[in-house]
Protein backbone atom coordinates (compact mmCIF):
# COMPACT_ATOMS: atom_id res chain seq x y z
CA UNK A 1 0.00 0.00 0.00
CA UNK A 2 1.48 3.79 -1.08
CA UNK A 3 0.35 5.67 1.70
CA UNK A 4 1.39 8.45 0.46
CA UNK A 5 -0.65 8.61 -2.57
CA UNK A 6 -3.25 7.43 -0.72
CA UNK A 7 -3.00 10.12 1.66
CA UNK A 8 -2.70 12.60 -1.42
CA UNK A 9 -5.95 11.10 -3.03
CA UNK A 10 -8.13 11.25 -0.06
CA UNK A 11 -6.84 15.39 0.36
CA UNK A 12 -8.50 15.65 -2.95
CA UNK A 13 -11.94 13.87 -2.81
CA UNK A 14 -12.83 14.34 0.61
CA UNK A 15 -13.14 18.44 0.29
CA UNK A 16 -14.71 17.75 -2.78
CA UNK A 17 -17.39 14.92 -1.88
CA UNK A 18 -17.81 17.12 1.40
CA UNK A 19 -19.18 20.26 -0.89
CA UNK A 20 -21.09 17.98 -2.65
CA UNK A 21 -22.58 16.49 0.13
CA UNK A 22 -22.85 19.80 1.65
CA UNK A 23 -25.01 20.80 -1.35
CA UNK A 24 -27.34 18.10 -1.08
CA UNK A 25 -28.23 18.98 2.06
CA UNK A 26 -29.41 22.55 0.43
CA UNK A 27 -32.90 23.12 -0.83
CA UNK A 28 -31.92 25.14 -4.16
CA UNK A 29 -35.00 26.61 -4.01
CA UNK A 30 -34.47 28.18 -0.60
CA UNK A 31 -33.39 31.94 -1.59
CA UNK A 32 -31.97 33.85 1.70
CA UNK A 33 -34.39 37.15 1.24
CA UNK A 34 -31.87 40.53 1.88
CA UNK A 35 -35.60 42.42 2.60
CA UNK A 36 -35.69 41.80 6.54
CA UNK A 37 -34.67 44.72 8.07
CA UNK A 38 -34.59 46.98 5.16
CA UNK A 39 -37.56 49.27 4.64
CA UNK A 40 -40.75 47.71 2.88
CA UNK A 41 -41.06 48.43 -1.08
CA UNK A 42 -43.79 51.00 -1.12
CA UNK A 43 -47.33 50.05 -2.57
CA UNK A 44 -50.58 51.10 -3.73
CA UNK A 45 -52.93 48.34 -4.66
CA UNK A 46 -56.56 48.47 -5.41
CA UNK A 47 -58.92 46.11 -3.12
CA UNK A 48 -60.47 43.18 -5.26
CA UNK A 49 -62.15 41.15 -1.91
CA UNK A 50 -63.25 43.31 0.55
CA UNK A 51 -63.04 41.21 3.55
CA UNK A 52 -65.29 40.93 6.55
CA UNK A 53 -66.90 42.53 9.23
CA UNK A 54 -64.78 45.23 10.72
CA UNK A 55 -61.71 43.92 8.69
CA UNK A 56 -63.61 44.76 5.09
CA UNK A 57 -62.19 47.87 2.71
CA UNK A 58 -64.30 48.61 -0.52
CA UNK A 59 -63.84 47.22 -3.22
CA UNK A 60 -61.59 49.59 -5.79
CA UNK A 61 -60.12 51.07 -2.68
CA UNK A 62 -56.66 52.07 -2.87
CA UNK A 63 -54.38 50.16 -0.07
CA UNK A 64 -51.09 52.35 0.59
CA UNK A 65 -48.09 50.74 2.94
CA UNK A 66 -47.52 54.40 3.49
CA UNK A 67 -50.73 54.90 5.47
CA UNK A 68 -49.84 52.18 7.54
CA UNK A 69 -47.42 54.11 9.57
CA UNK A 70 -47.55 53.07 13.20
CA UNK A 71 -49.21 49.79 12.76
CA UNK A 72 -48.10 46.59 11.95
CA UNK A 73 -48.70 44.57 8.56
CA UNK A 74 -48.86 41.35 6.92
CA UNK A 75 -48.84 41.11 3.43
CA UNK A 76 -49.60 37.36 2.34
CA UNK A 77 -49.20 37.24 -1.42
CA UNK A 78 -51.59 34.23 -2.41
CA UNK A 79 -52.86 32.61 -5.84
CA UNK A 80 -55.85 30.76 -6.30
CA UNK A 81 -53.89 27.86 -8.11
CA UNK A 82 -51.63 27.53 -4.91
CA UNK A 83 -52.23 24.16 -3.25
CA UNK A 84 -50.20 25.17 -0.31
CA UNK A 85 -52.13 28.67 0.10
CA UNK A 86 -55.24 26.45 0.98
CA UNK A 87 -53.12 25.25 3.98
CA UNK A 88 -52.86 28.89 5.55
CA UNK A 89 -56.01 30.33 4.56
CA UNK A 90 -58.44 29.40 7.74
CA UNK A 91 -55.45 30.11 9.83
CA UNK A 92 -54.23 33.60 8.48
CA UNK A 93 -58.24 34.75 8.83
CA UNK A 94 -58.54 33.81 11.95
CA UNK A 95 -54.93 35.26 13.29
CA UNK A 96 -56.00 38.91 11.16
CA UNK A 97 -59.39 38.48 13.10
CA UNK A 98 -57.49 38.13 16.61
CA UNK A 99 -54.82 40.78 16.02
CA UNK A 100 -57.31 43.10 13.91
CA UNK A 101 -57.76 45.08 17.64
CA UNK A 102 -54.24 45.66 18.09
CA UNK A 103 -53.43 47.94 15.26
CA UNK A 104 -52.24 44.94 12.57
CA UNK A 105 -53.53 45.00 9.07
CA UNK A 106 -53.74 42.00 7.01
CA UNK A 107 -53.55 42.01 3.28
CA UNK A 108 -53.95 39.35 0.34
CA UNK A 109 -51.96 40.16 -2.80
CA UNK A 110 -53.43 38.13 -5.42
CA UNK A 111 -49.54 36.95 -7.44
CA UNK A 112 -50.39 35.70 -11.44
CA UNK A 113 -54.12 35.45 -11.21
CA UNK A 114 -57.32 36.84 -12.48
CA UNK A 115 -59.40 38.57 -9.85
CA UNK A 116 -62.39 35.98 -10.98
CA UNK A 117 -60.34 32.93 -10.37
CA UNK A 118 -59.54 34.76 -6.70
CA UNK A 119 -62.96 35.77 -5.61
CA UNK A 120 -64.21 32.29 -6.59
CA UNK A 121 -61.42 30.52 -4.31
CA UNK A 122 -62.37 32.92 -1.78
CA UNK A 123 -65.99 31.76 -2.09
CA UNK A 124 -65.00 28.32 -2.19
CA UNK A 125 -62.89 28.46 1.11
CA UNK A 126 -65.83 30.03 2.84
CA UNK A 127 -64.42 33.39 3.20
CA UNK A 128 -61.50 35.56 3.55
CA UNK A 129 -61.76 37.60 6.64
CA UNK A 130 -59.12 40.69 5.07
CA UNK A 131 -59.01 42.45 1.99
CA UNK A 132 -57.33 41.18 -0.84
CA UNK A 133 -55.56 43.67 -3.57
CA UNK A 134 -54.86 43.29 -7.10
CA UNK A 135 -51.14 43.64 -8.32
CA UNK A 136 -51.27 44.68 -11.76
CA UNK A 137 -48.13 42.88 -13.85
CA UNK A 138 -46.52 41.66 -10.95
CA UNK A 139 -44.46 44.63 -9.97
CA UNK A 140 -45.41 44.62 -5.78
CA UNK A 141 -44.40 40.95 -5.65
CA UNK A 142 -40.97 41.75 -7.82
CA UNK A 143 -40.19 44.37 -5.41
CA UNK A 144 -40.47 41.92 -2.73
CA UNK A 145 -38.43 39.62 -4.40
CA UNK A 146 -41.25 36.94 -4.40
CA UNK A 147 -40.39 33.52 -6.26
CA UNK A 148 -43.56 31.60 -5.37
CA UNK A 149 -46.21 31.44 -3.43
CA UNK A 150 -47.04 31.66 -0.44
CA UNK A 151 -44.88 34.10 0.81
CA UNK A 152 -45.37 36.02 3.91
CA UNK A 153 -44.05 39.12 4.72
CA UNK A 154 -44.12 41.21 8.47
CA UNK A 155 -44.24 45.06 8.45
CA UNK A 156 -43.11 46.88 11.42
CA UNK A 157 -44.46 50.31 12.57
CA UNK A 158 -41.80 51.97 10.93
CA UNK A 159 -42.33 50.68 7.52
CA UNK A 160 -39.23 48.01 7.53
CA UNK A 161 -39.62 43.99 6.43
CA UNK A 162 -39.57 42.43 9.92
CA UNK A 163 -39.87 38.93 8.73
CA UNK A 164 -40.15 36.97 5.37
CA UNK A 165 -42.27 33.62 5.58
CA UNK A 166 -41.71 31.10 3.11
CA UNK A 167 -44.74 28.50 2.25
CA UNK A 168 -47.70 28.00 4.33
CA UNK A 169 -47.86 29.67 7.60
CA UNK A 170 -49.10 28.55 11.05
CA UNK A 171 -51.72 30.99 13.43
CA UNK A 172 -48.99 29.91 16.03
CA UNK A 173 -46.15 31.11 14.64
CA UNK A 174 -48.04 34.62 13.08
CA UNK A 175 -49.22 35.02 16.39
CA UNK A 176 -45.49 34.30 18.10
CA UNK A 177 -43.97 36.79 15.37
CA UNK A 178 -46.82 39.41 15.93
CA UNK A 179 -46.67 39.15 19.71
CA UNK A 180 -43.25 39.99 19.62
CA UNK A 181 -43.03 42.55 16.99
CA UNK A 182 -45.86 44.48 19.27
CA UNK A 183 -43.81 43.77 22.36
CA UNK A 184 -40.72 45.59 20.55
CA UNK A 185 -42.90 48.06 19.19
CA UNK A 186 -44.49 49.39 23.16
CA UNK A 187 -42.24 51.64 24.69
CA UNK B 1 -54.14 93.52 -59.69
CA UNK B 2 -56.39 90.90 -57.57
CA UNK B 3 -56.17 88.25 -60.49
CA UNK B 4 -52.74 88.44 -60.94
CA UNK B 5 -52.21 87.57 -56.95
CA UNK B 6 -54.68 84.53 -57.65
CA UNK B 7 -53.10 83.28 -60.76
CA UNK B 8 -49.65 83.34 -58.82
CA UNK B 9 -50.98 81.72 -55.52
CA UNK B 10 -52.72 79.05 -57.44
CA UNK B 11 -49.35 78.13 -59.07
CA UNK B 12 -47.66 78.45 -55.80
CA UNK B 13 -50.44 76.17 -54.73
CA UNK B 14 -49.94 73.51 -57.15
CA UNK B 15 -45.72 74.14 -56.75
CA UNK B 16 -46.10 73.52 -52.60
CA UNK B 17 -49.06 71.45 -52.42
CA UNK B 18 -47.40 68.01 -53.26
CA UNK B 19 -44.21 68.98 -51.29
CA UNK B 20 -45.63 68.97 -47.70
CA UNK B 21 -47.38 65.65 -48.02
CA UNK B 22 -44.00 63.85 -49.31
CA UNK B 23 -41.95 65.43 -46.74
CA UNK B 24 -44.29 64.74 -44.47
CA UNK B 25 -44.40 60.98 -45.53
CA UNK B 26 -41.08 60.60 -45.50
CA UNK B 27 -40.14 62.17 -41.82
CA UNK B 28 -43.03 60.03 -40.72
CA UNK B 29 -40.87 56.97 -42.23
CA UNK B 30 -37.72 58.63 -40.78
CA UNK B 31 -39.72 58.61 -37.50
CA UNK B 32 -40.82 55.21 -37.98
CA UNK B 33 -37.30 53.81 -38.71
CA UNK B 34 -36.03 55.63 -35.70
CA UNK B 35 -38.39 54.61 -33.54
CA UNK B 36 -38.12 51.04 -34.76
CA UNK B 37 -34.06 51.06 -34.37
CA UNK B 38 -34.92 52.83 -30.76
CA UNK B 39 -36.97 49.65 -30.55
CA UNK B 40 -34.37 47.15 -31.39
CA UNK B 41 -31.71 48.53 -29.20
CA UNK B 42 -33.63 48.38 -26.32
CA UNK B 43 -34.92 44.69 -27.38
CA UNK B 44 -31.01 43.76 -27.32
CA UNK B 45 -30.28 45.45 -24.10
CA UNK B 46 -33.57 44.01 -22.33
CA UNK B 47 -32.02 40.94 -23.86
CA UNK B 48 -28.38 41.18 -22.82
CA UNK B 49 -29.56 41.73 -18.73
CA UNK B 50 -31.99 39.39 -18.80
CA UNK B 51 -29.64 36.63 -20.03
CA UNK B 52 -27.54 37.49 -16.60
CA UNK B 53 -30.18 37.52 -14.35
CA UNK B 54 -32.05 34.33 -12.96
CA UNK B 55 -35.10 32.76 -13.08
CA UNK B 56 -36.75 32.67 -9.49
CA UNK B 57 -38.99 30.07 -10.20
CA UNK B 58 -36.82 27.86 -12.63
CA UNK B 59 -33.63 25.43 -11.71
CA UNK B 60 -31.10 27.55 -13.74
CA UNK B 61 -32.51 29.03 -16.02
CA UNK B 62 -31.92 32.89 -16.89
CA UNK B 63 -34.94 35.20 -16.82
CA UNK B 64 -34.20 35.65 -20.81
CA UNK B 65 -34.55 31.97 -21.20
CA UNK B 66 -37.62 31.61 -18.94
CA UNK B 67 -41.03 30.95 -20.41
CA UNK B 68 -42.43 31.46 -17.11
CA UNK B 69 -45.02 34.26 -15.98
CA UNK B 70 -42.71 35.84 -13.70
CA UNK B 71 -39.60 35.68 -15.63
CA UNK B 72 -41.36 37.10 -18.52
CA UNK B 73 -42.89 39.84 -16.37
CA UNK B 74 -39.61 40.76 -15.00
CA UNK B 75 -37.93 41.18 -18.27
CA UNK B 76 -40.72 43.64 -18.91
CA UNK B 77 -39.54 45.61 -15.95
CA UNK B 78 -36.02 45.78 -17.21
CA UNK B 79 -37.21 46.96 -20.53
CA UNK B 80 -39.53 49.86 -18.49
CA UNK B 81 -36.24 50.87 -16.10
CA UNK B 82 -34.00 50.68 -19.22
CA UNK B 83 -36.95 52.78 -21.03
CA UNK B 84 -36.75 54.98 -18.18
CA UNK B 85 -33.05 56.08 -18.49
CA UNK B 86 -31.85 53.65 -15.61
CA UNK B 87 -28.39 52.03 -16.33
CA UNK B 88 -27.66 48.28 -16.74
CA UNK B 89 -25.83 48.43 -13.52
CA UNK B 90 -28.70 49.96 -11.88
CA UNK B 91 -31.02 47.44 -13.02
CA UNK B 92 -29.05 44.77 -11.89
CA UNK B 93 -28.89 46.13 -8.53
CA UNK B 94 -32.04 47.32 -8.26
CA UNK B 95 -32.75 42.73 -8.81
CA UNK B 96 -29.61 42.07 -6.33
CA UNK B 97 -31.81 44.08 -3.65
CA UNK B 98 -34.55 42.35 -3.93
CA UNK B 99 -33.13 38.94 -4.74
CA UNK B 100 -29.80 38.98 -3.33
CA UNK B 101 -26.81 38.18 -4.96
CA UNK B 102 -28.03 34.52 -6.02
CA UNK B 103 -29.94 36.01 -8.86
CA UNK B 104 -26.75 36.77 -10.70
CA UNK B 105 -25.93 34.19 -13.03
CA UNK B 106 -21.99 35.10 -13.22
CA UNK B 107 -21.80 35.72 -9.13
CA UNK B 108 -19.18 38.71 -8.35
CA UNK B 109 -15.14 37.65 -8.06
CA UNK B 110 -15.05 38.72 -4.31
CA UNK B 111 -14.65 36.73 -0.90
CA UNK B 112 -16.09 32.93 -1.14
CA UNK B 113 -17.20 33.17 -5.00
CA UNK B 114 -14.02 33.62 -5.90
CA UNK B 115 -13.31 29.46 -5.39
CA UNK B 116 -15.59 29.06 -8.16
CA UNK B 117 -13.18 31.45 -10.82
CA UNK B 118 -9.88 29.71 -8.86
CA UNK B 119 -11.06 26.32 -7.98
CA UNK B 120 -11.34 25.47 -12.34
CA UNK B 121 -7.31 26.83 -12.53
CA UNK B 122 -6.19 25.15 -9.56
CA UNK B 123 -7.78 21.82 -10.97
CA UNK B 124 -6.14 22.26 -15.03
CA UNK B 125 -2.57 23.13 -13.07
CA UNK B 126 -2.88 19.65 -10.46
CA UNK B 127 -3.84 17.68 -13.09
CA UNK B 128 -1.40 19.24 -15.78
CA UNK B 129 1.10 18.56 -13.30
CA UNK B 130 -0.01 14.82 -13.20
CA UNK B 131 -0.22 14.05 -16.41
CA UNK B 132 3.65 15.49 -17.06
CA UNK B 133 5.21 13.34 -14.15
CA UNK B 134 3.27 10.26 -15.38
CA UNK B 135 4.77 10.85 -18.81
CA UNK B 136 7.67 11.82 -18.05
CA UNK B 137 7.93 8.94 -15.74
CA UNK B 138 7.04 6.48 -18.97
CA UNK B 139 9.60 8.00 -21.16
CA UNK B 140 12.36 7.86 -18.95
CA UNK B 141 11.78 4.56 -17.58
CA UNK B 142 11.01 2.98 -20.92
CA UNK B 143 14.35 1.11 -21.83
CA UNK B 144 15.25 -0.53 -18.41
CA UNK B 145 11.56 -0.98 -17.71
CA UNK B 146 10.33 -4.33 -16.55
CA UNK B 147 8.30 -5.04 -19.14
CA UNK B 148 11.19 -4.16 -21.74
CA UNK B 149 13.62 -6.72 -20.08
CA UNK B 150 10.82 -9.54 -20.09
CA UNK B 151 10.79 -8.95 -23.92
CA UNK B 152 14.29 -8.99 -24.79
CA UNK B 153 14.76 -11.59 -23.23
Amino acid sequence: MNWKRATITAGFLVPVIGLLAFGLTRDPKEIDSPLPGKPAPGFALPVFSPGEGKLALAVGDTVRLAEHKGGVVVLNFWASWCLQCRDEHVELSKTARAFYDRGVRFYGVLYNDQESYGLKWIEEMGGQAYPSLLDPRTRTAIDYGLYGVPETFLVTPDGRVAYKHIGPISERLLSQKLDSLLRAGTP
Amino acid sequence: MRRQVLIVAAMFACVIAPVPATAQRDTGRVARRIETAADSVLEARTTALASELRCPVCQGNSIQDSPSELAQQMRDLIRDQLRAGRTPDEVRAYFVDKYGEWILLTPKATGFNLVVYLAPLAFILIGGAIVWRTVRRWTTAAPGSPADRTSSR
